[in-house]
């Protein structure tokens, strides 16, 4: 708990003035930040000892009780040396999906970014190499979004048949 | 005259047809292409191996290479990105040559009805033998491809016509969405865009 309260004093003594939303769940620390802040507070948290990122993906709040955001990312940081863990979040809206690449932070968010806007379509600025990870290049839409449907939209059905004649 | 012929030749002649004779040797020298994907390609291993020994059926050799292969085993779920490579794979394949669809995967989807996989290869390649189970038993497999063999060796020809009449493609009707749209506007259903499409 001490090293959290540490990471806490960091955070905020480095963004002064911003509004950090911390919150706690069984010693699993979390910290909302706001996405104009974002960059900055990865790179305090970088600099502070979190050496890696162990995740990075997304939530599309859509229909959720409470939610007053449409999409929220979730970055899970670890400190390799003192196996201290952080749970940074931040929050995007249509039509503004756009977040800062973590790529200068950490190399490894390359295919995590990548994954997470083949999924739900947040596009991060700055990535080396941005582009779908999974799915087709040719595919349109974003299959984790709430509003997608779960059979897709005739994706699966759009390819030639072969008739035992022809081939 | 007759006789004569029968005399000298006695029991050492056979009468056949070319497409008979044809048949015979392909039924029984099928190389198979595993196609495995999923679980399903765990029972073609077994089938495969000393416990079940498919080459006991004169299936013998798996070959990894579709040139060399005359029987595509598709054994396994397919998803979307799979089936230009499927494709490709079977145009590759020389003739004669024949496909199974083993599994429930392979052959409707299976319970992956999402977005992502292709719901039975029959709607996108000609499949000749389906084989159900999730995932089927190495004897069904077995049974497939006696099956094969027999249809091989009743339907077969020598220049393998018997294909130039499958022109129609072998799966299900291709849904038409614009279809679903015309049955909807005529019970007074309004498309503006549901959250959660039932349909699809």
């Amino acid at each position: 708990m001490t090293a959290a309260t540490n990471m806490k004093e960091v955070l905020e003594s480095k963004l002064g003035g911003v509004s950090l939303v911390w919150s706690a769940f069984r010693d699993q620390n979390r910290v909302a930040v706001p996405v104009s802040h974002i960059a900055a507070a990865l790179q305090t948290l970088r600099d502070a000892g979190m050496d890696q990122l162990v995740d990075i993906t997304a939530v599309d709040m859509l229909e959720y009780p409470g939610a007053t955001d449409r999409f929220e990312v979730v970055y899970l940081l670890l400190n390799t040396t003192s196996g201290e863990r952080l749970t940074v979040k931040t929050h995007v809206n249509e039509p503004e999906l756009k977040l800062p690449s973590a790529c200068p932070v950490w190399f490894g968010a390359d295919w995590l970014e990548r994954e997470v806007y083949d999924m739900f379509g947040i596009v991060f600025e700055g990535h080396p190499n941005f582009k779908r990870l999974l799915l087709p290049d040719a595919f349109e839409s974003f299959p984790l979004r709430k509003d997608y449907p779960v059979k897709g939209r005739g994706e699966r059905h759009n390819f030639p048949i072969i008739t035992r004649a022809e081939s | 005259m007759a006789t004569e012929i029968n005399k000298q030749l006695g029991d050492n002649v056979f009468l056949t047809t070319i497409d008979a004779a044809a048949s015979w040797a392909r039924a029984n020298s099928l190389w198979p292409m595993p196609f495995a994907t999923a679980c399903c390609g765990i029972e073609l291993m077994s089938t495969a191996a000393s416990k079940h020994d498919l080459s006991r059926f004169g299936s013998e050799v798996m070959r990894f290479t579709p040139r060399q292969c005359d029987l595509m085993i598709v054994a396994g779920r397919v998803v979307m990105k799979m089936i230009p490579v499927l494709q490709r794979i079977w145009l590759q394949m020389p003739e004669p040559k024949w496909c199974i669809s083993m599994g429930a995967c392979a052959c409707s989807g299976g319970v992956f009805d999402t977005y992502a996989v292709v719901q039975g290869i029959d709607r996108f390649l000609p499949v000749d033998i389906y084989i159900p189970g999730c995932p089927p038993r190495p004897e069904q497999l077995i049974k497939a491809i006696m099956d094969l063999q027999d249809k091989i060796k009743k339907t077969g020809t020598y220049d393998a016509r018997e294909f130039k009449l499958r022109i129609l493609p072998d799966g299900p009707k291709r849904f038409d969405e614009d279809e679903l749209v015309r049955i909807r506007e005529r019970n007074g259903f309004k498309l503006d865009e549901p959250k959660y499409d039932p349909i699809h």
